[in-house]
């Protein structure tokens, strides 16, 4: 598996950390906790098809990336910045 | 038909021609009291069990592929007792026994080879966590023996113990550990199973779960539907889709774990040795092929295949360990799908909806689990009560941050263990 880090081009997967599901963009807005928090931090659609995980291009630019992929075929579609993906959403 | 020495020579000497199918191939039938999707080591084992031990044998196991065809089909075959946490040491603890005793249980060889397990340590710290882990272990009964370097050197003389990253200051010997054949536990309990009149339903993909009102009605299925009482779900590493049938979310995510075997060789790994601070354990099968893995590619993954820098790390540390395999061979790899919970430890509980019940999140640690996993969802799902042995695994232990399991210590999130 290789990525294309927006800012660095293709580079080897073990330049890159994974953190698990994009949900990490999708941050509740309350502070008190609540199913919606429990549900954020635990529960996962975790698909068997197309997915969006965040990867950090760790030992290179630092950026962090959103990362479209397939979990079947480990094909991978698109890798936006996490900046970005989070400003199309409103949240800058 | 039961297995016997005087049997095993019987059909030698007349051409084998005495053997019969150990189990139906049936038709599913429309309903069921329980139904099990999912005919692998856990599920056929769960069958075994409501049908032994609570006499509940209108029962199906529901199976994709064939049985036996998926995790239990494909492991690193290691069956343990060294938990530290209460919770998980009681459990597994059980699940040993039970392991003892299975194959007499069964009338099956399941070659399971008692051959003991030794964690290397690398460090006075490790050594001091290692010395706790053998008290929790001696503790709930099981065995463990702290070992010095040179108590190690006498069972693995090979090793390489001056490596100067990690030098091996000893190890934690579990005599009791060591390894079976996989296929075959499967294998027993679906004889075991099918004896007791329960109906093992292969090439049948569950599509669809029946919800009315908050309760499990039966479930779609490629080949038709099939009403049941009760639905327990047993799937592993697709427990996230076929607990979606249901409109459920599972603290799971999926990912590949990869494991290696060489050529086979001559005997030279006596026992199942575990390198957890290079990720890599190694044991030696009875056909002579070195068995070894290594840790999670670390990214969610269903393709049943990783990728070349985690072969590459096991390799290395493998190296690192014991330079003297550098020349076998390996013949193949493969990637298994793993259940990962957030805190590492499984689920066997109810699920929200009533009539419905989990067995998942046995992340890479299923396969020893096989017989107390059956077990105690079998006492779960007959009875409505939780098992003491697996009282804890909860669903809602994330929810309530009470009976976290986080048996590394490295906290209950996911992509940590």
């Amino acid at each position: 598996m290789r990525l294309r880090c927006p800012l660095c081009g293709e580079r080897d997967r073990r330049e890159f950390s994974y953190k698990g599901a994009a949900v990490a963009l999708d941050r509740p807005a309350t502070e008190d906790w609540s199913a919606e928090w429990d549900d954020y931090l635990h529960n996962r659609a975790n698909p068997a098809g197309e997915t969006r995980d965040l990867w950090q291009h760790a030992a290179g630019c630092g950026a962090w990336l959103v990362v479209t992929r397939d979990t079947v075929t480990h094909a991978v579609t698109e890798v936006a910045l996490a900046r970005d993906a989070a400003r199309g959403k409103g949240a800058a | 038909m039961r297995f016997s020495g005087l049997k095993v020579i019987k059909e030698g000497l007349t051409g084998n021609r005495g053997w019969r199918p150990h189990w139906r191939d049936p038709d599913p039938k429309g309903a069921y009291d329980m139904v099990i999707i999912g005919g692998g080591g856990h599920g056929l084992a769960t069958a075994y069990y409501l049908a032994k031990e609570h006499g509940i044998t209108n029962v199906a196991v529901l199976e994709k592929g064939y049985l036996g065809g998926g995790n239990v089909g494909r492991n690193t075959t290691i069956v343990r007792a060294n938990y530290f946490l209460p919770g998980n040491s009681e459990f597994y603890s059980h699940s040993l026994k039970l392991w003892e005793s299975m194959e007499e249980e069964l009338n099956f060889n399941v070659m399971h080879s008692q051959r003991g397990l030794i964690n290397l340590f690398h460090s006075d710290g490790q050594r001091d966590a290692f010395a706790r882990r053998g008290n929790a272990m001696v503790n709930q009964g099981d065995d463990a023996i702290l070992l010095d370097r040179e108590g190690v050197r006498q069972h693995l003389p090979y090793l390489d113990f001056e490596n100067t990253r990690f030098p091996i200051y000893g190890g934690l010997y579990h005599p009791r550990g060591g390894t079976a054949r996989h296929d075959a536990v499967a294998w027993g309990y679906a004889r075991g199973a099918d004896a007791r009149d329960v109906d093992l339903i292969q090439n049948c993909a569950v599509t669809g779960i029946d919800v009315e009102q908050g309760r499990v009605t039966g479930v779609q299925t490629t080949r038709g539907a099939i009403r049941a009482k009760k639905v327990g779900v047993v799937v592993a590493g697709r427990s996230s889709q076929v607990a979606a049938m249901a409109g459920l979310r599972l603290p799971i995510e999926s990912h590949v774990l990869q494991a290696f075997v060489t050529e086979g060789l001559k005997p030279a790994i006596d026992h199942v040795v575990s390198f957890g601070m290079g990720h890599f354990y190694i044991s030696q099968s009875d056909k002579g092929g070195l068995v070894f893995g290594g840790d999670l590619d670390f990214y969610a993954s269903y393709a049943a295949r990783g990728n070349l820098p985690m072969a590459e790390h096991v390799m290395e540390a493998g190296m690192t360990l014991m330079p003297m395999i550098g020349k076998a061979k390996v013949l193949r790899s493969w990637g298994g799908i793993m259940d990962m919970t957030p805190d590492g430890s499984p689920i066997i509980d109810r699920a929200p909806v009533e009539g419905l019940y989990l067995n998942c999140g046995w992340c890479y640690g299923g396969f020893k689990a096989v017989p107390g996993s059956g077990f105690s969802f079998a006492h779960l799902m007959a009875t409505d009560r939780h098992h003491a042995p697996a009282a804890r695994y909860r669903l809602d232990r994330f929810a309530t941050g009470r009976g976290l399991m986080d048996e590394e210590g490295t906290g209950a999130q996911h992509n940590l263990h």
